[in-house]
């Protein structure tokens, strides 16, 4: 079995290890135990601002505070980052000001809470905007690794973390993680399972069920969604001649949405999506909320299949 | 820059003139506005504000955040006079590839501090500066001004709240209240009754002036630079579109251009010789 952990805590871990840097700021709004900056503040409460429950405010006193040579790291629930989402827009984005945003709690996964914490839609309204850079990695070691290359970016970026658990992939792969770099899990020329956050694994366990049953599966974690990896979507378009996209997110927009863009205008193959498909979710445990709706690895199995057989 | 009364006076005269004759040339744009704030940011600029307009991006100035952005041509008026730009750039106002973009904004624009547009944001922008300049350890300021039809936004309140608590006695806030806002006179569209008192509650010094006396503003401004334990307002009562007779507490210039006739008559009322 292998180690179980959140992306977040590898958020919170990065930031405490990027404290070196005097010039990494932290914001929050009432939600640093969840999001995991805490183990900054401890270490830094003087480089940490509280916002309290004000995430407008929060991003601009973040702008600010990049305009001035800082380079701020604010983080709140996927959920709460989109009532903010004009002043990324207007305050953040236009300007090309480098503030890091994380959105904790992103997806149906979350759970329990219900549907009104489980961000369904955040990586496809951040995608919209111009100079911002997409993520939503699959562990705990590639969220740590993302994060420690955002003070180099000199942009905006936005990150969906994921509250609850799941397998670890990258244990020793660290320097496997590159932003804007999809990596390949597995190889298999039949179809490409294109992959990010928590489905991520849901699509290596679909992968091997498929093997057993004769079809070879490519998986990747894209755990960049904008800039996208095109140059390897391009080539597993040409070598497998089918997609599935698998996202705990809407099926309109996200990374579904964006490699199907992408694709069209490319080297057009058929496509499969596996996502939310354009409802809410409710209450209910993590596992049983990929269940319910539909992200399961019987689904992306299932996906696979109608997508070969659309092979022309 | 160390002026004498008459002399900001002066100053701000000729920023007046600047703006109608932008607004004229650009047919659009924002002049009653940029009128009631000009009195404040010209004192502001001419007697106080540390900043080098060869050096525009100089780390240690101070900064001025026009959040009430659409009042775009009294800030340019001011970056003319003090050097930024030249009265030439003022020809760009609202003009493809212009640097005066119809909302101030930092990206195209040489001293303008914030990208402004939507209303609500620049007091928060103003409290990051605010903070940096204190991890930094410099004594620099940011100055903030926001119509007073812009506090009926929600996230203003957001960072009234949050600037007390963070104890910075280096933001500093104008408050235009000229009145009146988009469709019609504040008093009309949302009543927003004790100003000074919902100031004061959240924690803030408070000043209440008349916002075209030149004297009363450079005052107030002394005494802003004094309060060193808690963020302070200058509330300036203001006359919206002051000094063209017929934009005076006029609801149709809050965002209207003048005819050819109406030009004229501004410049002859602000005194520039036909």
């Amino acid at each position: 079995m292998s180690r179980m952990a959140a992306t977040r805590d590898g958020y919170g871990d990065a930031l405490l290890a990027l404290s070196d840097n005097p010039k990494v700021v932290v914001l929050e709004a009432d939600l640093g135990k969840s999001t995991k900056s805490l183990h900054f503040r401890k270490a830094h409460p003087e480089r940490t601002v509280s916002c309290g429950i004000g995430e407008q405010n929060m991003l601009l006193v973040a702008a600010g505070m990049a305009s001035n040579g800082y380079i701020p790291f604010a983080s709140t629930f996927a959920i709460f980052t989109e009532r903010a989402f004009e002043q990324m827009r207007n305050g953040v984005a236009r300007p090309n000001l480098a503030v890091h945003l994380c959105g904790s709690h992103g997806g149906t996964h979350t759970g329990t809470d219900g549907s009104s914490a489980q961000s369904i839609e955040d990586l496809a309204i951040y995608r919209t905007l111009p100079n911002v850079v997409v993520m939503h990695p699959c562990d705990d070691v590639s969220t740590k690794a993302l994060t420690m290359q955002l003070p180099d970016l000199g942009k905006p970026s936005y990150m969906r973390t994921a509250r609850n658990k799941t397998p670890v992939l990258y244990d020793g792969k660290e320097d496997d993680i590159q932003i804007g770099k999809g990596v390949v899990l597995r190889e298999g020329s039949d179809v490409a399972i294109i992959a990010c956050g928590v489905l991520v694994h849901e699509s290596l366990e679909a992968a091997e069920k498929l093997s057993a049953e004769g079809i070879e599966a490519t998986v990747v974690d894209m755990h960049t969604i904008k800039p996208l990896d095109t140059d390897l979507i391009d080539a597993l378009a040409e070598k497998c001649g089918a997609i599935v996209t698998a996202e705990d997110h809407s099926v309109i927009g996200g990374l579904g949405g964006a490699v199907a863009e992408h694709v069209v205008g490319s080297t057009p193959v058929p496509i499969e999506k596996i996502g939310v498909q354009d409802r809410f979710g409710e209450s209910a445990g993590a596992e049983e909320m990929l269940e319910m709706m539909g992200l399961k690895s019987h689904h992306i199995c299932d996906a696979v299949k109608n997508v070969i057989a659309r092979k022309v | 820059m160390a002026m004498d009364i008459s002399e900001v006076e002066e100053f701000a005269r000729k920023c007046r003139v600047e703006i109608v004759k932008m607004v004229h040339r650009a047919q659009a744009g924002h002049p009653g506005g940029s009128l009631s704030e000009i009195d404040l940011i010209s004192a502001l600029y001419a007697t106080r504000l540390r900043v080098k307009p060869e050096n525009p991006d100089w780390n240690d100035r101070d900064r001025f955040i026009l959040s009430k952005g659409h009042a775009s041509p009294g800030m340019y008026a001011i970056l003319a006079e003090m050097g930024f730009i030249s009265h030439e750039d003022l020809k760009s106002y609202r003009v493809k590839g212009g640097v005066c973009q119809g909302h101030v904004d930092m990206k195209w624009c040489p001293g303008v501090d914030f990208s402004a547009g939507s209303l609500g944001m620049g007091l928060s922008f103003g409290m990051g500066c605010a903070i940096a300049a204190k991890l930094d350890g410099s004594n620099r300021n940011a100055y903030v001004m926001v119509g007073d039809g812009e506090i009926q936004e929600g996230s203003v309140w957001e960072a009234a709240m949050a600037a007390t608590h963070h104890e910075l006695g280096n933001l500093k806030l104008f408050v235009d209240c000229n009145g009146i806002q988009n469709d019609d006179f504040c008093e009309a569209q949302m009543r927003m009754f004790d100003i000074p008192a919902k100031w004061n509650a959240f924690g803030w010094a408070v000043k209440v002036i008349d916002g075209h006396d030149m004297t009363s503003i450079v005052e107030a401004i002394d005494w802003m630079d004094s309060i060193q334990d808690k963020p302070a307002v200058v509330i300036a009562k203001t006359i919206k579109g002051k000094g063209v007779s017929f934009m005076e507490n006029n609801p149709a210039f809050h965002g209207a251009a003048p005819s050819d006739e109406q030009l004229a008559q501004a410049l002859s009322e602000l005194g520039v010789e036909a």
